[in-house]
């Protein structure tokens, strides 16, 4: 089944199985492997991406669904070269280990704090439910998160 | 994480949905249900009628009643005003289904068709009296939703039945909650408790109750209803409406191996007063 | 003057290409013309095969082949830790089960299609037939007689013995004991989950007979050494790969069948085949940890002098032995038995027991968790049944300081220590005696609180060799190292370990930039390739720092006196002369006459003018083996609320004072900490594997088994101190395992302490809101 989907700000169309996931849709179709799997239930959230602005795990949906949306990968979060707060932040504040959940970890953080400036430590915690990571223990992801909900309530 | 292969159709109306769907398919509408067991191969469906573009199908209105289309997404259903004043317990249920990402494509239809029992939306809508408004090649029909769940992952729906929307009578006047006690991995519920109060000053007039996730279905709570009314909320009505509800839910416990049925059926009873307490602080 | 790098938590430098998903993984990499590999996997825990019938499988779409165990000839799978003097078992370990299949996911069959969703359409198709049998799971049952036969020549189920200690002495120090408490202890099963779920892609040139293979490997050397044996290709004709690894926390040590089979695949077929599990699959193949039943004692005098402590082990193996697991419950676990106190009596029968379980194997902490465990659950027991506060019995009972070695009861020489003043720290920081009242004052209105210390210290930085070799470790456990300038003064370093999430390009390069001066931004640590890189043994153990570390310190200290001498004579002087800071070598007296490393380096490379003897190049390489284990140890402390209505358990606050020696990095070391105490904690109040009876997992997804999430944890409140390892080169000590050691009896202990105005004393692990609810109730009744 055709497909178009834009990623990334790059309009792509393709023929495809209609099982095929999103996330492999991306992976594999557009070689864009910054969207990880972690999980097959869809709890671990390695796979979050935004389609048309909306946090999503892309693990969650057929690629057929998302034809005619807009989709934000990792790989395209960053503007005009510069890292995306939240990815300055991540480095920053040692927010990350092995790397595997970071994509998605990031991509889910960006639009929290986005939306949710300010926000307490507490509320990040809740929110980042969606998220699992392995190796931080979250201390520092949560530390990163705060920093950028902080900077956006200035 | 590789599910079976299927027929995939796209609607475009409801009409088209129903002429499209075969008995060996289902709807897709966000998928945040149906595709998880895909994944799994635990569903393995021959045909999918993707019915989530079909703009009727979406959107909350209220005129009188509340009125929640089906492909109206958990996230938009937390967020709408008009839920949050006309059934305050529906809107936390649905903030609190999964995560942010799952509630900003898992829909209100999906849920209830997919039928978990301890999924949060459906326990409010069976506390709150809603009515699941269904269409088929046959017509359209309604469904009180304490009729609508029948079992454990088991629905009134009838093959090739498509649900529109859910209707809720206007709780403004009442206190409302959802309280809920996670799984500690799934976050779905081990047990959750929807109460609807409709207070006359200090006193109860009415209680509506309805428990999940340590039942097989969501289940209406006659017994603790009965406990609450006429109360002024004591702590002896509470502590007889805690002892009612368990009995109540006695005929649909679930359990599993880390969270027995005893368990659960206690914690309905823990958590019917701190529903209460949540409604009524 | 530059900034000084060793001791300054920089960020770390494979950061860029992580925060940006440009890192590639195993499963990211893409080959033309790629076979995916799907495996079908015995439904059941313990039954013969019938038959296979692949006929229907085969003639689907995009199928190429299918094979079964009949059809592969590979060598079985080894074990690579005998471990001596306990009557080892080591049963064939075939890479797709042959006539019988032992747990549950145990491979049958092996389906090679064009695409992912193909391969897996087809292996649904793999009719197979099976008889079931019997299975069992808990160890302690699968070792008495009448349990369900696994293996045919592992007789009675028990794969080993071990029982290095002197039993006569130790019922001598229990006999003459005031206070003798018990306990039987379940270390219940647990999955490792790194996020990144394992891969394997191998791609085979006939013409060269080379093989390649990345996989998802903490080291890919002892992976090339296994798939050499396996396949039977020279060992220099395999080439293995660990790109970017998604964390490991020990259960990406050992080679699996699935490795072997895209191996073999590659070989047999001609293009690139590749696997990647998914998390169910990761839940049913990949290593478990832990699963002990422990049946443990303590002995103690009336006023709190502790005697002896002893267990007997039930360590549950699983269907195969997996590479190192004969290691973990005995080498690794009851060495450990003193921890950080004056005990002087040990003794420990450890029971490797086959199960119709998945392998288990090395897992976070591998033994020692295990250990520190029951060490601290007894010691917790005494001062319950002495009447003593459990701090107040610790401090009795740590081994004074001391600054070079001290010989303990159960063969060990520690290197280094000061436990009371982490305790004491620990202490303070948590405000004790506060608590305490605090604690008394909740009780009186209804709340439950709860306090837990632990007092640890444990054995890493696994080496040295010859050590290795008397417990039988089928390897060495030295790393070497070489650093390489090239002619622009630009450093590469390259590491036979594996690094997988540690941080260590960062934490390595301060090493070399310590050491030569170079900006560590000038300085690059090339791991996980075995053709790229020089022999090692690979990133476990919390060895890495330590072990490599030292290599490195070495080698570049090998530069540094090459440096010193090329830069005496290119500035004419005298070597003693020469005086160096900050990567420069300046002329005692003459502070303008300066060669920078730099310098150095390109005339090195140019080799111009050399001193004689001298040869040209400015790279050199050190083989390390480390003179001991290294020691770090610590102080943990948790404050619990349990809410007796429902039995959640609320971590309120988590203190964690750790030593490691100099810390290279304190944002890293810290990160190593808090990761490894949310894994410990989280086995003590969520995470644990659930089999039902007939070995069929019930926790084999996300939604069922705990992995710990953000909102149950409060930021953690870490504190140091600082004791250099006197044998080490830089004194530093490994890190990596001491967070999730010291947690899990730090909770469980806080718990019971919460509980005990109840009457509960003991709840096996998970500290599930309905067990611990469940106690509660029998404890009223």
């Amino acid at each position: 089944m055709q497909v178009a989907i834009t990623v990334n700000g790059v309009d792509h169309e393709r023929d495809v199985d209609p099982r095929t996931l999103l996330v492999h849709f991306l992976r594999e179709e557009l070689d864009l492997t910054g969207a990880k799997i972690g999980c097959d239930t869809s709890q671990c959230g390695a796979c979050t991406v935004h389609l048309d602005g909306k946090v999503l795990k892309s693990c969650t949906l057929l690629a057929v669904q998302a034809d005619g949306a807009d989709v934000t990968t990792i790989e395209g979060l960053a503007e005009g070269g510069e890292h995306h707060p939240m990815q300055t932040s991540f480095w920053e504040n040692h927010g990350l280990q092995c790397g595997y959940c970071t994509p998605g970890m990031i991509m889910a953080s960006a639009a929290f704090a986005q939306d949710n400036p300010g926000a307490s430590e507490d509320e990040i915690r809740h929110y980042l439910e969606g998220n699992i990571c392995r190796c931080t223990g979250y201390h520092n992801i949560v530390k990163a998160v705060k920093q950028v909900a902080d900077a956006a309530a200035t | 994480m590789w599910p079976n292969k299927f027929e995939y159709t796209r609607a475009g109306s409801v009409d088209e949905a129903l002429g499209a769907i075969s008995d060996e398919g289902k709807f897709l509408a966000g998928g945040h249900s149906l595709l998880p067991v895909m994944k799994l191969r635990l569903d393995a469906p021959e045909q999918l009628v993707d019915i989530g573009g079909i703009d009727s199908l979406r959107g909350i209105s209220a005129n009188g009643e509340l009125s929640i289309g089906a492909t109206t997404t958990h996230a938009e259903i937390a967020a709408s005003a008009d839920v949050q004043a006309m059934c305050a317990g529906l809107a936390s249920a649905c903030g609190q289904v999964g995560d942010q990402a799952v509630r900003n494509f898992g829909t209100i239809g999906g849920n209830i068709a997919h039928a978990d029992p301890a999924s949060d939306p459906p326990t409010v809508l069976v506390a709150c009296g809603a009515t699941v408004h269904i269409q088929g090649a046959g017509g359209a029909r309604s469904v009180g939703a304490e009729d609508f769940f029948v079992d454990l992952f088991e629905t009134a729906l009838d093959d090739g039945e498509l649900i529109t929307s859910v209707s809720l009578p206007n709780c403004s006047d009442c206190q409302c909650a959802y309280v809920k006690f996670p799984h500690p991995a799934s976050r779905y519920a081990i047990v959750g408790v929807a109460v609807c109060l409709k207070m006359d000053g200090d006193t109860c007039a009415s209680a509506d109750v309805a428990v999940g996730g340590a039942t097989v279905k969501a289940v209406k709570c006659a017994g603790a209803e009965a406990a609450l009314a006429g109360s002024t909320l004591d702590d002896a009505a509470l502590s007889a409406a805690a002892e009612a509800v368990k009995a109540d839910i006695g005929d649909w416990l679930a359990g599993d191996i880390a969270y027995p049925e005893a368990y659960r059926q206690q914690m309905a009873g823990v958590f019917l007063k701190r529903a209460v307490a949540a409604a009524t602080g | 003057m530059s900034t000084r790098i060793f001791g300054s938590g920089i960020k770390r430098r494979e950061d860029p290409r992580l925060i940006t998903g440009e890192a590639r993984y195993t499963d990211d990499i893409k080959l033309p013309g790629v076979l995916h590999m799907a495996v079908v996997r015995s439904p059941y825990a313990h039954a013969n095969i019938v038959s296979i019938d692949s006929s229907a499988a085969e003639a689907m779409d995009g199928v190429v082949a299918v094979y079964t165990g009949e059809d592969l000839d590979l060598a079985g799978l080894p074990t690579a830790w005998l471990i001596p003097d306990s009557d080892l078992k080591t049963p064939e370990h075939p890479a797709l089960a042959k006539g019988k299949v032992r747990y549950v996911g145990d491979g049958v069959a092996m389906v090679l299609a064009d695409d992912r969703y193909r391969a897996q359409d087809a292996a649904d198709a793999v009719v197979v037939e099976y008889e079931e049998l019997p299975a069992v799971i808990d160890p302690e049952a699968a070792a008495q007689a009448g349990a369900p036969l696994i293996h045919d020549d592992v007789e009675g189920n028990i794969a080993f013995t071990w029982a290095p200690f002197d039993k006569e002495a130790s019922d001598e120090a229990f006999a003459k004991a005031d206070v003798v408490v018990s306990e039987r202890i379940l270390q219940q099963r647990l999955l490792p989950t790194a996020m990144e779920p394992r891969a394997a892609m191998a791609q085979f040139n006939a013409a060269t007979q080379e093989l390649t293979l990345w996989c998802t490997s903490q080291n890919p050397h002892i992976h090339r050494f296994i798939i050499s044996a396996v396949t039977g290709l020279n060992e220099n004709r395999v080439r293995v790969i660990a790109p970017e690894v998604g964390g490991g926390f020990g259960s990406k040590i050992p080679c699996y069948p699935d490795e072997a089979l895209v191996s073999w695949a590659a070989m047999k077929l001609g293009v690139p085949v590749k696997w990647t599990e998914t998390r169910s699959e990761n839940y049913l193949i990949t290593i478990h940890g832990r699963d002990h039943v422990q049946h443990v004692e303590m002995a103690a005098s009336k006023d709190g002098k502790l005697l002896g402590v002893r267990a007997t082990v039930y360590a549950g193996m699983g269907g195969y032995l997996s590479t190192a697991a004969p290691g973990i419950p005995t080498i690794l676990h009851g060495l450990l038995y003193v921890g950080p106190y004056t005990i002087d009596s040990v003794y420990c029968k450890s029971i490797g027991v086959m199960t119709n379980g998945t392998p288990t194997d090395a897992y976070r902490g591998a033994g020692r968790p295990e250990a520190t465990f029951l060490l601290e659950r007894m010691v917790d027991n005494v001062a319950r049944e002495i009447g003593m506060d459990p701090a107040e019995l610790r401090r009795r009972n740590l081994i004074p300081a001391f600054e070079d070695g001290y010989d303990v009861a159960a063969g060990l020489t520690y290197d280094s220590g000061d436990y009371p003043a982490a305790f004491e720290k620990a202490l303070d920081m948590a405000g004790y005696d506060d608590f305490r009242q605090a604690q008394a004052d909740a009780r009186s209105r209804g709340r439950y609180l709860g306090i837990g210390v632990t007092a640890y210290t444990e054995m890493c930085g696994l080496g040295p060799s010859q050590v290795a070799g008397a417990v039988g470790f089928q390897g060495g456990l030295w790393e070497s190292a070489t650093v390489r300038v090239t002619p622009t003064g630009k450093v590469q370093a390259l590491i036979g370990a594996s690094p997988h999430g540690q941080g260590s390009e960062t934490t390595l390069a301060q090493i070399i930039s310590e050491e030569l001066g170079f900006p560590v931004e000038d300085i690059e640590v090339v791991h996980g390739d075995t053709t790229e890189t020089p022999m090692g043994w690979g990133t476990y153990g919390s060895r890495t720092t330590p072990v490599t570390g030292a290599a490195l310190a070495h080698a570049s200290r090998k530069l540094k006196d090459k440096a010193r001498v090329l830069a005496a004579h290119l500035m004419e002087a005298n070597v003693d002369d020469i005086e160096y800071a900050d990567g420069s070598f300046s002329v005692k007296g003459s502070p303008d006459q300066a060669q920078s490393i730099q310098d150095v380096a390109l005339m090195a490379h140019l080799a111009w003018n050399m001193p004689e003897g001298m040869d040209p190049g400015f790279e050199e390489s050190q083989f390390y083996d480390p003179p001991n284990f290294v020691y770090p140890f610590g102080t943990h402390i948790a404050i619990v609320e349990v809410d007796a209505e429902t039995g959640e358990i609320e971590l309120q606050r988590y203190i964690a004072v750790d030593d490691c020696g100099p810390q290279i990095n304190p944002e890293i070391v810290a990160g190593q900490i808090h990761g490894g105490v949310v894994q410990g904690v989280a086995q003590a109040l969520c995470e644990g594997v659930i089999y039902d009876d007939n070995g069929q997992l019930l926790t084999g997804t996300m939604q069922d088994y705990c992995m710990p999430k953000a909102d149950m944890f409060p930021n953690f409140e870490l504190g140091e101190t600082v004791t250099p390892s006197p044998h080490h080169p830089i004194g530093v000590k490994g890190v990596g395992e001491t967070g999730t050691i010291a947690s899990t009896p730090t909770v469980y202990n806080a718990v019971l302490d919460a509980l005990a105005p109840l009457g509960v004393d003991q709840i096996d692990m998970p500290l599930t809101s309905a067990k611990v609810w469940g106690a509660i109730q029998a404890a009223r009744s």
